[in-house]
């Protein structure tokens, strides 16, 4: 079980959050008691409650699987549902800030429609048509490696932390972040999907513009190896010269899976 | 027209989970000029924390699954008061409704010969649900999400709908809403209007449900003199974290169960074999040799009491604590740690492991997982035609959990997710082909100007009660009084509670401007959440028997020939909410016969 140490659950914890709108703000102290095993969400809803209603957070399942509580704690880019008090010494105050690659919209809350906007651009998938039998076949160890990219909770915090876009604004009309380069590397790893995105990774998506530093991959809650399993391989998929269309299509739906071929 | 902000549709869908999302696209494919508005951000409804999975009869793992077997268990499941019709287009359609899924790409996992797999859950004769580990409901809400941004269906986020709007005839023809993030009223005037607005768990103080579940389209349809039945029926999930607090309520999938993991008490006891009833027994394993070879022997071994429906399960593990037999912090014990090997697990249940090791520090590969039934499902909801998702007024429809019928008194785990796909298509159809011949939407300015009125008093408040304390009281009242089991004189308090409550909520106050005002989002929502706590308490009061997801203490069994063939209803008329008896639409004969080859 937790074994937070008596004090936590009685202490006062200083909370730093930062308070404000689009206009400006500045971070505001409040002092607030911490149950054993409570997460940061848990803190910033408990001072919600009984000393400013009005505090504007985003939350939804306090599981760490939907990705609305981004924010970036002690400066570090994390989820606050999933962010435990107990990893926090008790005696030095917690800050709490909006995400700073996207615009502020009051509080905690970011306009992150930056990434909504993005998604609309992604093509979308065209998967091949069932077999004879009328089944769409897939194996597992040919999908795993897109079901990696899938988990991905849409918290945004590797667009967050991407220096591409967190220091150059004007990036933001070129690049689609590592989030979305998961979405390109998914359908070029699809063993159905019939659609060649390689070059509009590079020319809409702005791949080539990623220096792989690796910060998105260290953010991400869902620990989706986003730069070596996705945006290096689609990297190399990209700059690949000899890349000849008609013969990547056949070389995908003729693809015989690795093993394990039905029994029968 | 109103000064506000106005925008015109042919159909809007309020609600963007798996319901909703499914609805307008196929809204949109059928040439209706749609939108969706919702609550929280795209892609962030509960159906996203759906874990176990999409049940439907493929018949990939086991052939002799067909949608008749899956039709069976649902109305057992539901102890016969579904709506037959409901069930059995559910049972039929889901197979094609998952298959489309994976056209639009979403990734199942696969079994050996490349198919998706289906995994066992509670109350399914076979192994049938389609899944992904146990995060089935994020695959499912992202291959929608991006199928309906392929289809450029137009979506308002962080809308809130206070208020649906009528023409003078009474019928529906768009609703009043606010963007949460500027405060300032939004118009929509529509020919039709799907409800697709998810459950209310969250006026229960134990719950795996969102701040969004605040039952919002329930009140939104009873106001607009829509019929809510089987509101009675709430389902408490029997496996919810109880430890630490912080995620007291939090779900631990069922799949844990499907894939191995049995349920103890503090004697090390596996308990379940003890609660098996008569309508199960035939069909239960009696020791725990013939349990535990069920996982791999489906036609030799009968299927372990440990998957028994959730309300048998959720009543069982109640009694064992009230026994003394309960875990240091009042659940019991779900171990997979000694069955299955850590890899499997891990592979199985990888947001299981994560949840626990992260928030409660606990190894499940290791250690036994403590739970307690937590409140989870609304069986309960809009009376809807099962064919077109029509409610009981015109140009409204409903469709996923807000809707009523489909799941009867107890609902089925995975018969949710396939409900969503099947209803939120058919929503989607019914509604696009009355708007294509409807009149044009008329709302009645005054509808419009008393709830902005009510909505800004509470701005402009400064005597006003704290919105949170109202909300924690109600949260403690429902969970004390109006719980797992029920009993006459707890309801009737539960009944007067409400009414002080509902008082104190007239009076709010959040300060603070309008921009992203959590206190005054909340106070809005309690409006709702009164007018569905008091349905689910006249209806619990009502209901003198026990069936599913509802338990009366003073009634403990069921009554075959009385309440076994009503539905009860709850409707509003001049801000009374009243409760009549309704027949159950009587099953055809071909059907019934399913029921009685059975035993
Ligand atoms: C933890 C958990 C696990 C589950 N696992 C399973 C499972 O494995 N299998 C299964 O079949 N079922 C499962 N369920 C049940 C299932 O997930 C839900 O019943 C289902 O997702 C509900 O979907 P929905 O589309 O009806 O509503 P939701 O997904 O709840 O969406 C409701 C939408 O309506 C919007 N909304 C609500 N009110 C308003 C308003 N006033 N104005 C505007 N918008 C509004 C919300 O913002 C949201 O977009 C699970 C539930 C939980 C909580
Ligand atoms: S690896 Fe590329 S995408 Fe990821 S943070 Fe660095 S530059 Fe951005
Ligand atoms: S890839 Fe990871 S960090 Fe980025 S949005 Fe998805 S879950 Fe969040
Ligand atoms: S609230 Fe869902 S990820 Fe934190």
């Amino acid at each position: 079980m937790t074994n937070a140490s008596p004090e936590t659950s009685k202490k006062s914890w200083k909370m730093r959050l930062w308070r404000g709108d689009s206009k400006g703000g500045q971070f505001q102290e409040y002092d607030s008691p911490v149950l054993e095993g409570e997460v940061l969400l848990d803190v910033v809803h408990a001072i919600q409650a009984s000393q400013a209603t009005d505090i504007a957070v985003r939350w939804n399942c306090k599981a760490g699987k939907c990705g609305s509580c981004s924010a970036e704690i002690n400066g570090k880019p994390s989820l606050m549902c999933m962010t435990r008090m107990d990893n926090f010494d008790p005696g030095v105050p917690i800050t709490v800030a909006p995400l700073k690659t996207f615009p502020i919209v009051k509080d905690l809350v970011t306009d992150v429609s930056f990434n909504y906007e993005v998604a609309k651009r992604v093509p979308h998938l065209k998967i091949a048509d069932p077999g004879p039998d009328g089944v769409r076949r897939m194996y597992q160890q040919d999908v795993n490696r897109i079901q990696e990219f899938r988990k991905c909770i849409e918290c945004f915090l590797c667009q967050d932390v991407c220096h591409v876009i967190r220091d150059h604004e004007d990036n933001k009309k070129y690049f689609a972040g590592p989030r979305f380069f998961l979405r390109y590397a998914e359908m070029s790893m699809h063993p159905l999907n019939t659609e060649d995105v390689r070059s509009k990774a590079r020319e809409e998506g702005g791949i080539s513009l990623c220096n792989i530093t690796k910060c998105c991959t260290e953010v991400c809650p869902e620990s989706i190896h986003i730069t070596d399993n996705a945006i290096i391989p689609m990297k190399e998929r990209v700059v690949d010269r000899h890349f000849d269309p008609v013969a990547w299509l056949g070389r995908k739906i003729s693809r015989k899976p690795y093993s394990q071929l039905p029994k029968s | 027209m109103s000064s506000f902000e106005t925008h015109e549709y042919d159909v809007i869908v309020i609600g963007a989970g798996g319901a909703g999302l499914r609805a307008a696209i196929e809204s949109v494919a059928l040439g209706s000029k749609t939108a969706v508005i919702t609550k929280s951000l795209l892609g962030k409804a509960h159906t996203v924390m759906a874990e176990g999975g999409i049940a439907a009869a493929m018949g990939n793992v086991y052939p002799e699954d067909n949608w008749e077997v899956h039709f069976r268990d649902t109305m057992r499941g539901g102890k016969m008061l579904n709506n037959w019709r409901m069930a059995q287009l559910h049972a039929q359609e889901t197979p094609d409704r998952v298959w489309e899924l994976e056209e639009w790409g979403a990734v199942f996992d696969r079994t050996g010969d490349g198919k998706i797999s289906q995994r066992d859950f509670g109350g399914h004769r076979y192994a049938r649900l389609a899944h992904v580990g146990d995060r089935t409901g994020l695959e499912m809400i992202r291959t929608l999400q991006q199928k309906a941004v392929a289809d450029g269906i137009e979506v308002f986020m962080e809308c809130s709908i206070l208020k649906l709007l009528t023409n003078d005839d009474g019928s529906v023809c768009g609703a009043l809403g606010y963007h949460r993030v500027s405060g300032e009223y939004v118009v929509f005037k529509a020919k039709a209007v799907v409800l697709a607005t998810g459950g209310l768990g969250r006026s229960w103080k134990v719950t795996s449900n969102s701040w969004e579940c605040t039952g919002d389209g329930h009140a939104l349809a009873i106001w607009a003199g829509a019929e809510l039945i089987d509101m009675e029926f709430i389902q408490f999930h029997p496996t919810g974290m109880v430890w630490p607090l912080s995620v007291k309520g939090l779900l631990v999938t069922e799949g844990v169960r499907g894939d191995g993991g049995t349920l103890r008490n503090s004697d090390g006891t596996r308990f379940m074999f003890n609660y098996v009833p008569e309508m199960f027994r035939a069909e239960t394993a009696d020791t725990e040799e013939e349990a535990d070879r069920w996982y791999t022997d489906k036609k030799g071994a009968r299927r372990t009491p440990d998957l028994l429906p959730r309300d048998e399960v959720a009543r069982a593990i109640n009694s064992e604590v009230k026994a003394g037999r309960g875990s240091p912090h009042g659940g019991v014990f779900l171990d997979i740690f000694s069955r299955r090997d850590p890899e499997y697990i891990k592979r199985r249940l990888p947001s299981m492991y994560h949840q626990f090791k992260q928030l409660a520090g606990v190894d499940i590969t290791r250690e036994a997982m403590e739970i307690g039934p937590t409140c989870h499902y609304a069986m309960g909801g809009v009376r809807v035609d099962p064919d077109t998702a029509e409610s009981t007024v015109k140009g409204l429809f409903a469709c996923g959990e807000v809707a009523g019928g489909m799941h009867g008194s107890n609902r089925l785990g995975g018969n949710s997710l396939g409900d969503l796909l099947v209803f939120g298509r058919r929503a989607g159809i019914g509604a696009s082909q009355y708007a294509s011949s409807c009149k044009e939407p008329s709302p009645q300015e005054g509808e419009i100007k008393s709830i902005v009125a009510e909505a800004d008093k509470i701005l402009t408040s400064t005597s006003g009660e704290n919105p949170f304390d109202v909300l924690h009281s109600l949260q403690d009242t429902m969970n004390e009084l109006v719980g797992i089991i029920r009993v006459e004189r707890e309801l009737v308090e539960a009944k007067d509670a409400l009414a002080k409550l509902s008082d104190r909520a007239r009076n709010l106050s959040a300060p603070g401007n309008k921009g992203y005002n959590t206190g005054w989002h909340h106070a809005l929502d309690l409006r709702c959440q009164l007018t569905v706590a008091q349905c689910v308490t006249l209806a619990a009061l009502e209901r003198k028997e026990s069936r599913g997801g509802h338990t009366r203490d003073d009634f403990p069994g069921p009554d075959k020939d009385h309440f076994g063939k009503v539905n009860l209803a709850c409707s509003m008329a001049s801000g009374e909410i009243s409760v009549t008896e309704t027949p159950l639409p009587e099953m055809p004969a071909e059907l019934a016969r399913l029921f009685e080859e059975a035993k």
